[in-house]
């Protein structure tokens, strides 16, 4: 018997339970999935929660209902990887061996990373938003503040779905609009890249948006600390951003075992070859979704993407054979703008956005680069398709090349858009 | 990709004046391109670019300037002191190297 261990029952890991479950025979594999928990929480709508639109026990489901059978779950943290043993030890003592091991245990906010930033401020003026915690406090927070300077700040690059703290500038603007109160609110976007995004042809896009919403952007803006007595972010460079209401992305690190393992970057991600997604120091490891060091966007549609080419090349290399699939960092998102319109941005590791439309039956088809109403729907409407379709390792009927891009649609490649 | 011709020494660039092979640099000309952007190369740069220069070697990708401070020892705050607002473009710049990779 062969056995399979996957650290990660979030997104990436548990699509690779699924999809591996079908294609490891029964008699010779065993597949088990260690998490510190039983909760999967829909990470996409964590964005909403601080407005409302969720509250949050709509966004946390049991690990367990998306693993199929023949899938155990072992509820733990782990201590370390020792990779030459070929052995998982759990902090509770615990020792799991394996043959074969994936890594998808993806990227956390780390805002003790930054001085000053987790002092007797945080959660009463300085707010994150990407845990649970975080977005239900900013909801509160947002019910009741009376307006004044919101600093929507990006630590450093890279973050978990890059495009989400644009997306929370653009939603609390319709947000405090809606209330009566945006007159009242000052804006800034801080952000360490040199425009809105990353990419030259959606930075422009968004960069006008973000300057049609009166929002003004802090570019170039690498934080030193947080100064909690005076509110204040302050630059490498001694610049100086005052803030009453600062909605910080932190400092993201891949999980602490696995600089302990000695397996992971500087930012303790899992180094990988960016086409097979093979660990580079150990060909019995895989990684999947955030956690790995691969140049393409930290999201859900990147870990869906990527899935298919992890599990062919997964099945050559135990089976002895070559492994001939390569990823091309395909990513999408849909990017909520407020006021109830959306766009969608479609890019690979050599292609830009580009815009166009993105066939969707039913319900598309989605603006590439455009603002519209069907791409706000088509966000709300995933949540349906995240649970139910994508946790299954179940496809959707899209294409999953870059669209616009030089390849051409291939009908067996068929995949779902995330929301990076 | 453009030919450009640095003090004597030819070398390929891209449009925004990055060096695109890494064996057409040398030490002669890391201070050729740190004039161009009004730095005149002391010890304390010369580790960081011999860091990076290394790191590359052995990665294929330029180091970010996290990676500087935590693998090349050289903290970010004094990245900024050596190489002023964008120390992780110049550094790559005056290295050779392609600009960092801006994150995705």
């Amino acid at each position: 018997m062969k056995r399979l261990l996957i650290l990660g029952g979030g997104t990436a890991g548990t699509i690779a339970a699924n999809k591996l479950r079908r294609r490891l025979p029964r008699d010779d594999w065993s597949i088990t999935v260690v998490d510190k928990d039983d909760e999967h929480v829909y990470q996409p709508g964590l964005l909403f929660l601080p407005f409302g639109v969720y509250r949050p026990e709509e966004l946390v489901k049991p690990r367990r209902n998306f693993l199929p059978h023949g899938v155990d779950l072992i509820v733990g943290y782990i201590d370390m990887v020792k990779a030459s043993d070929n052995q998982v030890i759990l902090s509770d003592g615990r020792t799991l061996d394996y043959d074969y091991l994936l890594v998808a245990t993806g990227t956390s906010p780390r805002p003790d990373q930054t001085p000053g930033m987790t002092s007797d401020e945080w959660r009463q003026s300085i707010f994150d938003f990407y845990t649970l915690d975080g977005a239900t406090a900013l909801r509160d927070k947002l019910a009741n503040w009376a307006g004044g300077r919101l600093v929507v700040h990006v630590t450093e690059m890279p973050i978990k779905c890059p495009v989400a703290p644009l997306e929370f500038a653009f939603t609390a603007d319709a947000f405090f609009e809606q209330r009566g109160i945006r007159g009242k609110v000052d804006i800034t976007y801080v952000t360490p890249l040199d425009g809105a995004f990353t990419r030259p042809t959606a930075s422009k896009q968004l960069g006008g948006m973000l300057h049609d919403r009166g929002i003004k952007i802090e570019p170039d803006f690498v934080i030193d600390r947080v100064d909690p007595e005076n509110k204040a972010l302050i630059s490498m460079d001694e610049r100086v951003i005052p803030f009453d209401l600062l909605v910080t992305v932190p400092l993201n690190m891949g999980p602490e075992y696995l600089a302990r393992s000695g397996l992971g970057d500087e930012l303790n991600y899992l180094p990988v070859d960016k086409a097979t997604l093979q660990s580079k120091q150990y060909d019995n490891i895989f990684a999947l979704g955030d956690g790995s060091d691969i140049p393409t966007s930290k999201a859900g549609s990147v870990a869906h993407f990527s899935a298919d080419v992890l599990v062919e090349n997964f099945l050559a290399h135990v089976s002895g054979r070559p492994m001939s699939r390569a990823f091309d960092g395909h990513a999408n998102c849909f990017i909520e703008t407020g006021h109830d319109k959306g766009l969608l941005i479609d890019f690979d590791y050599a292609n830009e956005p580009l815009p166009g439309k993105y066939p969707l039956p039913f319900v598309g088809p989605f603006s590439l680069l455009d603002e519209s109403r069907v791409n706000h729907l088509g966000k709300l409407a995933f949540r349906w398709a995240y649970w139910n379709l994508l946790m299954h390792g179940r496809p959707l009927p899209l294409p999953s090349h870059q669209l616009g891009g030089p390849q051409k649609p291939r009908a067996d490649r068929l995949a779902t858009p995330g929301r990076s | 990709m453009p030919v450009t011709t640095l003090d004597g020494h030819t070398v390929h660039i891209d449009d925004e004046g990055f060096l695109t092979d890494y064996d057409e640099w040398d030490e002669d000309l890391a201070k050729v391109l740190a004039a161009n952007i009004g730095i005149d190369l002391g010890e304390e740069h010369w580790k960081v670019i011999r860091f990076l220069r290394s790191d590359y070697k052995e990665r294929g990708e330029t180091a970010t300037t996290r990676r500087v401070q935590t693998v090349g020892g050289v903290p970010v705050k004094e990245q900024f002191t050596l190489f002023p607002n964008k120390p992780g473009k110049k550094m790559a710049y005056i290295a050779g190297l392609p600009k960092p990779r801006g994150c995705v």
